[in-house]
């Protein structure tokens, strides 16, 4: 096909530079889609939609009537991070990660960093994911945030920044393995003689990191993943990650304390738990000691956490550090506990619980993003330049009520990559979700989950509302 | 294993199977609708009442024809013993179970569903239903091969075929029971009388019932001429047919077994009483004397029945209700099923 007829509109593309050179890393791919003849990218296209389903590659919506459970819509056009790229990234990250910790363990025992006062006490305190249980916790290996998803995104100048961190119960990791699945089942030749970083270890890593963060004495830990069940809109991921590691996926009625000790029902009576891989919120995973009103946690699982006789990953509390208000402080957390300076900026952002820059994003309003301090999924997002004025009168009179729970940031314009519609390719808008694994050592997943916004023009890449991804690879330099 | 994950994937299997066996028997009863011997109302009438629902059939559909005990056996949502209810549930269990279950096993049952859901949307089978009918057995088959051969044979996999056979002696039983319900006397509504009152002896008729099962060919094999009392000594005693009662109850105790650790002969738990029990039942058991008895065949499939349904309650109290012992913490969850 016609790579010339394609346009980057002014934007930046990651895969070709504004004169439609293929960027360091992307040339085997951009000859292999040139080389593309008529009909071919569609047809691949729909072998992988069908693929997709029957693989049954799902998720679910809430409140959507016809079946909750949806195909999230793949694309088949990968997006390339060079090698050399990739390694500055990797090292943002373990960097970020690593203070994050700090700041985590910190703000529930010393409190050393409000004391030096980096960040204002208000910060911590009225975050709706501090959690006032875990004060004190000394969680097993000093670690808090085993599982991190950060969300990156590329702005018009080039320059990757962290969009936010997601500590609490990230999901899209078996989208990456599954995404790579689909592409060499439909695309087996757009991988030939190139470089590309594995992803299939994941589970491997992720075991390895679980066992590790086990009780010190329990000699061969049992591991199970815990979900609120089949209808979170997670569940395919919580059942892939519990069959590629080869443990148990429980729902908390498996699961009963008793003693302190926590074990699950099987077919010949009760058995030990060791390790919890958790894919429920702070708020619902012990009625006894968070929200009373959960029906999918465990009665006692904190007391029996706390006894130190079962690990939790991630541990409660770490929600804190995904508070967006946080974010922004985050360049100072690192230069606090660390003495560098971030390797991956932060978007720039205003902190509306500060009075003067809460000021300046209301006189700005129709300029900027504004978003809840503690929501996930993009719920809540209203985008300036976007909204009507009814939307920005009514998004303002939500900040002056409730300043600590908003932050605005810039609107970016997002990268993009070629992206299949029809039978040619468009540019789309991306972003990037790493993942991070904190045992024994930090690791990055090489590449991440990346989103795509599939209708034209759009900037919002979440699953539930129009989003797709892209098989994402890190290549290296020469041929395999 | 987990008590919830062997209780979904004991129902997936049973659901699964019970597709299978409602497909057959509605294939049979069509290939007897064109043969003309039984008028086809007393026909799709035995048929709805070979499954058991037929009060919530003639509440909804009132007139037992081939296109209203299609729809209501096929297709229909409502009925959760049609099959496209037994799939779609059988494919929520698999979901429940998607880690214990292998990923050829799920494409199998995944694929299922989604040819099911396709045909239930189109709504062009009911006035022939053949090719459906074909590919619910062959999917379920398929699902069944895919299960041995790419299974572990360990917890899952016996309790995956408990179910299976289990579920296929009742459905056994159910098809060997239909003369019951050509009788006149036995029907829900009076049929009109229509001289066929010797149903009972028509080698038609039974040469269908091994249809239903699938079992002419190999009855013919051990009994040649097809004959009533023939017939039913094949589906209820045979050893070797793998959807005669004793055949099923034998395999699916061996499962029982291999999943407790017990032994043939005694028991540690309900479980394996009942099941044993009815096992050696059918080990001593005789033609002769139960059609020679006063309650007749349908008498001794009815009590078969009855036996059948506590074996598998004694199987879910056993395994899939595990309280905790002493002063638990209980959840307040809901139970799931």
């Amino acid at each position: 096909m016609d790579l010339q007829a394609y346009q980057t509109e002014g934007f930046y593309d990651e895969l070709f530079d504004e004169s439609l050179r293929p960027r360091p890393g992307a040339e085997q791919l951009a000859g292999r889609l040139a080389s593309a003849f008529d009909g071919e990218l569609s047809e691949r296209q729909r072998a992988a939609d069908k693929t997709l389903l029957t693989m049954g590659i799902t998720f679910n919506v809430y409140g959507h009537e016809a079946g909750t459970e949806k195909i999230w819509p793949f694309d088949i056009v990968p997006r390339v991070i060079d090698g050399a790229e990739w390694s500055v990234i990797d090292r943002g990250l373990k960097q970020r990660i690593r203070a994050l910790n700090l700041f985590i363990d910190d703000v529930y025992n010393q409190r050393r960093i409000v004391a030096d006062g980096v960040v204002p006490d208000w910060l911590v305190d009225s975050g709706t994911c501090f959690r006032g249980p875990c004060a004190g916790l000394k969680p097993p290996r000093g670690v808090w945030c085993h599982i991190t998803g950060t969300d990156l995104v590329r702005g018009g100048d080039g320059v990757m920044y962290v969009l936010e961190d997601n500590l609490r119960t990230p999901s899209g990791v078996s989208y990456v393995l599954e995404n790579r699945e689909v592409m060499k089942r439909t695309f087996p030749q757009i991988f030939a003689g190139q470089r590309i970083s594995p992803v299939e270890n994941y589970p491997e890593k992720l075991l390895a990191m679980l066992e590790y963060i086990a009780p010190p004495q329990a000699r061969d830990p049992t591991v199970v993943v815990l979900t609120p069940g089949i209808y979170n809109s997670a569940y395919f991921e919580h059942s892939f990650l519990a069959r590629q590691m080869g443990v148990e996926l429980v729902q908390g009625s498996d699961l009963v304390v008793q003693g302190d000790v926590v074990f699950m029902r099987t077919t010949r009576g009760l058995e030990r738990v060791d390790v919890i891989y958790r894919r429920i919120d702070d708020d619902f995973l012990d009625p006894l000691a968070f929200r009373d009103d959960s029906l999918v946690g465990v009665p006692g699982l904190m007391r029996a956490y706390r006894a130190g006789n079962v690990a939790l990953i991630n541990a409660p509390g770490t929600g804190i550090a995904d508070d967006k208000a946080v974010y922004a402080y985050v360049p100072e957390i690192i230069r606090y506990y660390l003495g560098e300076d971030a390797i991956i900026p932060n978007v720039p952002t205003y902190v509306c619980g500060e009075p003067a820059q809460c000021q300046h994003v209301l006189s700005r309003l129709g300029e900027l993003v504004i978003k809840p301090a503690n929501e996930s999924g993009g719920y809540g997002i209203v985008l300036g330049p976007r909204a009507t004025k009814e939307q920005l009168e009514e998004c303002r009179a939500r900040i002056k009520a409730n300043p600590r729970n908003y932050i605005a940031q810039p609107m970016l314009a997002l990268s993009r990559v070629p992206t299949v519609v029809g039978d040619s390719l468009e540019g789309r808008h991306v972003d990037l979700r790493p993942f991070i694994l904190y045992g024994e050592e930090i690791f990055v997943l090489p590449g991440g989950l990346t989103r795509v916004a599939l209708v034209k023009g759009s900037l919002v890449v979440n699953s539930s509302q129009g989003g797709g991804s892209k098989d994402t690879w890190v290549v290296h330099e020469g041929r395999r | 294993m987990l008590s919830r994950v062997a209780n979904s994937v004991y129902w997936m299997n049973r659901q699964i199977e019970r597709a299978e066996n409602v497909a057959r028997a509605v294939e049979t009863t069509l290939d007897l609708a064109l043969d003309g011997a039984i008028s086809p109302g007393r026909l799709w009438n035995a048929l709805v009442c070979t499954f058991g629902d037929e009060a919530d059939f003639w509440a909804r559909f009132g007139l037992a024809d081939q296109a209203n005990v299609i729809t209501f056996l096929a297709f229909d949502q409502a009925n959760p013993n049609s099959i496209a209810s037994c799939l779609q549930a059988a494919r929520e269990n698999a979901r429940t179970v998607r880690d214990m279950i292998s990923t050829p096993m799920w494409e199998e049952v995944n694929k299922a569903h989604l040819y099911v859901r396709a045909a239930a949307a189109a709504n062009r089978e009911v006035d022939h239903p053949r090719e459906f009918l074909d590919e619910v057995k062959r999917a379920s088959q398929l699902i069944t091969g895919v299960a041995d051969a790419t299974m572990s044979h360990g917890e899952a996999w016996h309790f995956a075929r408990m179910a299976r056979l289990i579920e296929r002696a009742d459905k056994t039983s159910r098809v060997l029971d239909v003369e019951h319900y050509f009788q006149p006397a036995a029907a829900l509504v009076a049929l009109p009388s229509s001289g066929d009152d010797d149903a009972g002896t028509d080698p038609v008729q039974w040469s269908a019932v091994l249809e239903s099962a699938s079992a002419l060919e190999m009855y013919r094999k051990v009994h040649g001429a097809v004959s009533r009392r023939s017939v039913a000594d094949f589906l209820i005693f045979d050893r070797a047919f793998p959807r005669a009662m004793h055949f099923c109850l034998t395999k699916a105790e061996e499962s029982l077994l291999a999943i407790t650790g017990g032994v043939k002969g005694a028991y540690t738990n309900p479980a394996e009483q009942r099941l044993g029990r009815l096992r050696s039942h059918l080990d001593y058991g005789a033609i002769d004397e139960i059609l020679g008895d006063e309650a007749g065949l349908h008498g001794f499939i009815d009590g078969l029945q009855t036996n059948l349904n506590r074996a598998s309650d004694a199987i879910e109290d056993t395994f899939f209700a595990i309280r905790p012992l002493g002063h638990a913490i209980e959840s307040s969850g809901p139970e799931r099923s």
